[in-house]
């Protein structure tokens, strides 16, 4: 054991390496591993974030799909109630329509009758009064006898 | 043989002076240039990898260093608690630079000193005999105790930064034993002053000795290993250089460990 100016020495050298150490060392390496630690707790928590939006947005996904569904559910109950409403309706309308169609044929059927009747009769009294006409040509003045021969054609 | 090995003792046990008288002004020049050069490289590594340092992908080497500075880190924060920008810096270059030289201890205890001898013998034209190199600093007490000395100016200095001149002062006097009124105070004033002298100087004089202890042991045994015959070396040495490895962290360790427990008591309030 022997004191000498080597402990100087050595102390200078000690004190340079702090030094540079303090200076040019530590703070860069602290700082950049305070900083990634930062930047990793950052990622950790925006990934918690992100899980956390995703559950919130499947679930207003399920709620919406769901309510989608019911919508569509009740859309198709409405339109095959609403179906079934237009086909009554039109059954409705051509079951009347029918009738009418019927009736109408009726009426001009009843009245083609009528009128054929009537020309029947006409004719078939025209056809009476031309024969008695012939038959009483000579003792009938047809000037004479017109109320009677316009009673019997009335009469047919 | 006997005085043979004596003198391979000895000459491994010798320091490479820059003068040949003694005296206070010699320097030990093994000591200082190995110590200078093993404080460059940790610088060098040390400053390359934080100038250069990423926050993605650390390489290696970033890995490493980064695990240093952690460790040292944590230790500072757990127990130091007031705030300094010194101590961390000051524990990682403790640790390492310790480590480092301890480290020397490991390499064959004949390498390095019959380099020197070589070059001094072909390029100087020195007696191999006369050639000294003592590879491990902190197997010099003048290592050691450089840094505990300084430490103990930054216990001071951290203490008076801490609680002012006079807080400082007042302590050295009035602890450990706190007395009431000023009779006992005054009584007890010199008893406390030789307390707190002999605290004081009990930290270096721990630190380096234990160090200094160490590592001068260990290198005294692989020179004494060494002087076993060639086959059977390995059997002691393997095992030594080993276990080794567990005393040169472990006395680093210590050191930096020592270091930061003493700024913070030299910073607590009593």
């Amino acid at each position: 054991m022997e004191f000498n100016a080597t402990l100087l020495g050595q102390a200078i050298t000690f004190a340079i390496l702090v030094w540079f150490t303090m200076k040019f060392v530590w703070p860069p390496l602290t700082n950049m591993m305070d900083e990634r630690a930062k930047r990793i707790a950052d990622g950790l928590a925006a990934a918690e974030r992100g899980k956390q939006d995703l559950e919130a947005a499947e679930k207003r996904v399920a709620d919406e799909l769901r309510q989608a569904k019911q919508q569509a559910t009740e859309l198709v109950l409405a339109a095959e109630k609403r179906a079934n409403q237009i086909v009554d309706e039109a059954k409705d309308a051509a079951r009347t329509e029918g009738a009418k169609l019927v009736a109408d044929a009726k009426a001009q059927i009843d009245q083609e009758v009528l009128r054929a009747k009537e020309s029947l009769r006409e004719q078939v009294a025209s056809l009476a009064v031309s024969g008695a006409e012939k038959i009483l040509r000579k003792e009938i003045d047809a000037a004479k006898h017109a109320d009677l021969l316009a009673s019997i054609k009335a009469e047919f | 043989m006997a005085s043979n090995a004596t003198e391979y003792i000895q000459h491994h046990l010798t320091f490479w002076k820059s003068s040949h008288e003694g005296g206070f002004w010699t320097l030990h020049l093994d000591t200082f240039s190995v110590s200078l050069i093993l404080g460059f490289i940790f610088l060098a590594v040390f400053a390359t990898v934080a100038r250069n340092a990423k926050m993605e992908n650390p390489g290696r080497l970033q890995m490493f260093v980064e695990t240093i500075v952690e460790m040292v880190d944590t230790q500072v924060k757990e127990i130091f608690h007031a705030k300094s920008k010194v101590i961390a810096p000051l524990a990682l270059t403790i640790f390492c630079w310790i480590f480092l030289m301890n480290t020397m201890d490991l390499l064959p205890v004949d390498l390095l000193p019959m380099v020197a001898q070589w070059i001094g013998h072909t390029f100087f034209g020195a007696d191999p005999a006369h050639v000294y190199l003592r590879v491990v600093p902190s197997a010099d007490v003048n290592a050691t105790f450089a840094m505990s000395l300084s430490v103990m100016l930054c216990i001071i200095g951290f203490s008076i930064a801490a609680k002012g001149l006079g807080g400082w002062t007042k302590e050295l006097f009035t602890a450990p034993f706190h007395a009431e009124g000023l009779v006992m105070t005054i009584i007890l004033a010199p008893v406390n002053f030789a307390f707190q002298l002999v605290e004081l100087a009990a930290k270096p004089i721990s630190l380096a000795l234990r160090l200094f202890g160490n590592m001068y042991s260990g290198e005294l045994i692989f020179i004494l290993i060494a002087l076993l015959p060639v086959a059977f070396q390995w059997i002691l040495g393997a095992p030594w250089a080993i276990f080794h490895i567990l005393v040169i962290t472990l006395q680093a360790f210590v050191f930096m460990m020592l270091t930061i427990v003493y700024l913070s008591l030299a910073v607590e309030k009593h």
